[in-house]
């Protein structure tokens, strides 16, 4: 199997899997990241979601092979202390009730905002709608992300 | 103020103390047994050991608790709210306080389930009374030192104080208290005085989720673990004929594969076992199996006709019957009959279904999510043929349960595979797994049948025609049950090979839509207004003496005028279309409102407005988590959710064709809580069922189109619904 060279979570990291092993198995099963979940693996649900480069991506759809070079955010990287400005919202929201989406909720949010530091409600609600919460504790992902952009405008 | 608990049960029978070793105080107690209305315990107290209990109390020298909570999380808040109760009664500061999930061993722990939204109605007692024990424990110990009678000592706040106005914490006297009898005679807050009851508090794992720390099943490891991607027959019905290993053998990371299935070497299922996740899933994929017709294939077209079938028949098991049915509808003015139909529904929890197995000659490691640990180690231990003590369950966090995680099937599937493979084995579910390995919804078909007469309803007939299983026993006593002289409720069921069971809200999570939006039909054609109609038929049901009814009418009542008040339901705004809905189960009175406007000429669910009586609100935070969360899920599966099957096999297997509710079409949903100080009831199922009820109605305004069947996007006549 060829070695790939990642850099996550600002580490070089080194794994020795099949080029199309995807980015979300890496992280799990090789790198011991696994706050970032499996949902569907086809893409659909945005539980795997990670920032390649600041972008939310679906790690479950994109192969090792094609990350290197890259720089991976997992969600376990978004923040030191878990302090984040949108992982400091989610708890003063209580948002997650079984919690298993929120990781892949919060990457989506943390990107959104940071190339859109002042979204409408609508541009929220169209940002967020990739990600499924089975819990459908969207009423306050919805007022999370709002507040989590107000406490970036502070 | 103190109120004494009217449940007469004793301290002794589920409580006690002892000395740890480390310093401290620790507090056990029986928490299922403390709950049951004649406590039975299987010995005499005396040589009960802590392995009769299933929840603890530990009291630090330096004053922190720590309270290991025993119930499974599955996402409804109990491991918050729980352990809640008990620090109101022990009256410690809330910041004081760490939750850890109980350790979990079968032997020890008893009747750990969630289902059925229970937890909270069910410990209520036995939590309040747990806290107030081991605080006049606390006290007893601290009036002994200084010499002086209990009585003329206080606590609060993890503090003692005597009348001199000396204090003492209360991680001074724990090692005193831990010594002392339990008493029998404890006095119990009055509601007013909490202070933790009724205040906010926030999951007591978002520090761990917010930062992606591991919790779940999925996320546990150990080493040497290898895990197992299973082959299960593609079709309810089939069995395996054979199977052609060679080509996988030779993949990357396969460690072997396996037949199993029937704990005897054979079975219908192939387990490919490789080391990391994506090669398991990669292998099974490319295996190649022939399979054979066992039991028939069944489609959904059958279902449909043997299920309308069984309603017009004549082979019903009658569940209630009062006055004459028959007779109201030769009397009547006018009988009205409709028929509502409901699709099989998977339970896609969000983290598929896995768990871990390490079956060795000494014992048999189990961890992962399950809403039934007692059940299933058990029937592990029956299947291995091993001792029960030899079991030892740990419980994960849940990824959602919904009902699917109280079935143990995947874990009999990973000791299987553990057993004969002999090495510590992950069972993981891919999300086509999940959804086609379910264990089902089933789908269901009501039919009302209505006298008229006088401009009221003067009989009602309501027949279930239902795949496996028809509904549970008290719902038949639930509305309109008391409210009618003529009231009759008939069921029948077909016998399924496809695996059916328990989805949120059993039953109700569709009859309620049934029942409420017949109701509004019906004050349509009496020309009556809807609410009034409700509000008519309650009366009767005030001071009944007929014990089978379930429910409250005051209670009902009372949610909704508050629904009507707060939805503005009496206040129309142009272009705004309100459905109304009250509905009780799971012991919570409902009532909601849901509001429907036209956008570019589609029907969108703006806003639902909920109205709850479920007692006491122990953890606001949380409660309204609940009522969000199980409206929005009642929104979405009514709207969308539907599975077919075709010769056995279910029709879509993932989200790319599996539509569940976003973020773009979830309503806002506003809550108002009834404030009472009754005993706290559930809030995991109970404001489902009632919100595609109201949405149908809703709809019906909107669009005039009358909804009788389930999923309501593929029933409307507009092409599409969005949010």
């Amino acid at each position: 199997m060829p070695i790939y060279t990642l850099k996550i979570n600002g580490e070089d990291r080194s794994v020795d899997v099949s080029s199309d092993t995807p980015l979300l198995w890496v992280l799990r099963d090789y790198l011991n990241l696994v706050g970032t979940k499996y949902g569907c693996g086809v893409g659909q649900c945005g539980a795997c979601n990670v920032h390649v480069d600041g972008n939310a991506i679906q790690s479950c759809l994109i192969p090792a092979a094609q990350m290197e070079g890259k720089t991976i955010t997992t969600i376990e990287g978004l923040s030191e202390d878990g302090d984040h400005p949108v992982q400091q919202a989610w708890k003063e929201v209580d948002v997650p009730q079984c919690g298993y989406c929120q990781a892949g909720q919060i990457m989506t949010a943390s990107s959104f905002l940071a190339k859109n530091p002042n979204p409408t409600k609508d541009q929220i609600r169209s940002a967020m709608h990739g990600n499924i919460c089975r819990c459908a504790s969207y009423n306050r992902i919805e007022r999370a992300v709002a507040l989590a952009a107000e406490k970036m405008g502070e | 103020m103190s109120t004494t608990n009217p449940h007469a049960f004793s301290r002794r029978t589920f409580l006690r103390t002892s000395a740890l070793a480390g310093g401290g105080m620790l507090v056990g107690f029986n928490l299922f047994t403390a709950c049951k209305d004649k406590v039975q315990m299987p010995v005499d107290i005396a040589s009960l050991d802590f392995n009769d209990f299933n929840a603890f109390i530990k009291i630090a020298e330096n004053g922190m608790v720590t309270i290991f909570s025993p119930n499974p999380e599955i996402g409804q808040g109990v491991k918050t709210a729980m352990p809640m109760i008990i620090a109101e009664e022990l009256d410690v500061p809330w910041k004081h306080v760490h939750v850890a999930q109980g350790i979990l061993d079968t032997k020890n722990y008893t009747r750990q389930v969630a289902g059925g939204s229970q937890s909270i109605r069910q410990g209520w007692d036995a939590l309040r009374q747990t806290g107030a024990t081991a605080k006049q424990m606390l006290i007893n110990a601290a009036a002994a030192r200084w010499g002086v009678d209990p009585s003329q000592c206080r606590a609060s706040e993890g503090v003692i104080t005597n009348e001199k106005g000396e204090t003492l914490g209360y991680g001074e006297v724990v090692k005193e208290a831990a010594l002392l009898e339990v008493p029998e005679d404890v006095s119990l807050k009055d509601p007013k005085d909490y202070k933790i009851i009724g205040t906010d508090a926030r999951n007591v794992d978002i520090d761990k989720i917010i930062s992606g720390q591991p919790l779940f099943g999925l996320d546990y490891k150990t080493e040497g673990m290898v895990i197992a991607s299973v082959l299960r027959p593609p079709a309810f019905g089939q069995q395996l004929e054979s199977f052609d290993d060679s080509e996988v053998m030779g993949m990357e990371g396969v460690v072997q594969v396996l037949r199993f299935g029937d704990f005897k070497g054979g079975g219908d299922k192939i387990a490919v076992l490789a080391k990391s996740t994506w090669q398991a899933m990669k292998a099974k994929k490319a295996l190649r199996a022939q399979w054979s017709d066992g039991t028939p294939l069944e489609s959904t077209k059958n279902h449909d006709k043997l299920l309308l079938d069984l309603l017009g028949g004549t082979k019903m098991k009658t569940l209630r019957k009062d006055g004459d049915v028959q007779k109201a509808f030769r009397e009547a003015d006018q009988v009205v009959e409709r028929t509502y139909e409901s699709p099989f529904l998977p339970h896609n929890c969000m983290e598929p279904m896995n768990f871990y197995a390490n079956v060795t000659p000494e014992r048999v490691h189990l961890v992962g999510p399950i809403q039934t640990p007692k059940g299933t180690a058990e029937r592990v231990a029956e299947q291995l043929e091993r001792k029960p003590e030899e079991v030892y369950l740990e419980m994960t966090r849940m990824g959602g349960g919904f009902g699917r995680r109280l079935y143990g099937d995947f874990v009999l599937e990973a000791a299987e595979i553990s057993h004969l493979a002999k090495k510590p084995v992950k069972v993981v579910f891919s999300r086509e797994d999940d959804m086609t390995a379910g264990i089902y919804r089933p789908a269901i078909k009501y039919r009302i049948k209505a006298a008229l007469k006088d401009g009221k309803i003067s009989g009602y007939h309501l027949k279930e025609a239902s795949i496996n299983r028809n509904m549970y026993g008290l719902i038949p006593n639930f509305f309109p049950a008391g409210a009618l002289e003529h009231y009759q409720v008939d069921v029948a069921n077909y016998e399924s090979n496809i695996t059916t069971g328990a989805w949120r809200a059993p039953y109700t999570n569709f009859l309620s839509f049934a029942e409420q939006s017949f109701f509004d039909e019906i004050a349509e054609i009496l020309d009556v207004d809807p609410v009034q109609m409700r509000l008519d038929m309650l009366q009767k049901v005030k001071g009944t003496t007929d014990e089978r009814i379930q429910y409250s009418p005051e209670r009902m009542e009372e949610v909704i005028q508050l629904v009507v008040e707060k939805s503005g339901y009496r206040n129309p705004v142009e272009g705004v279309y309100q459905g109304f809905c009250a509905y009780y189960c799971h012991n919570t009175h409902v009532a909601e409102v849901a509001d429907v406007v036209m956008e570019n000429d589609l029907p969108v669910v703006k806003k639902v407005t909920v109205a709850v009586d479920c007692g006491v609100v122990v953890n606001p935070l949380g409660a309204l988590n609940q009522v969000e969360g199980g409206v929005v899920d009642g929104v979405g599966h009514s709207m969308y959710g539907k599975l077919t099957f075709r010769d056995g096999v279910p029709q879509v297997n993932n989200y790319d064709r599996y539509r569940l509710i976003r973020m773009k079409e979830a309503p806002k949903v506003e809550t108002h809580f009834v404030k009472n100080t009754l005993s706290p009831t559930g809030l995991g199922e109970p404001t489902l069922p009632p919100a595609g009820a109201a949405v149908s109605i809703a709809l019906k305004k909107a669009t005039g189109n009358r909804l009788y069947k389930q999923p309501f996007v593929e029933n409307l006549a507009q092409r599409e619904i969005i949010g």
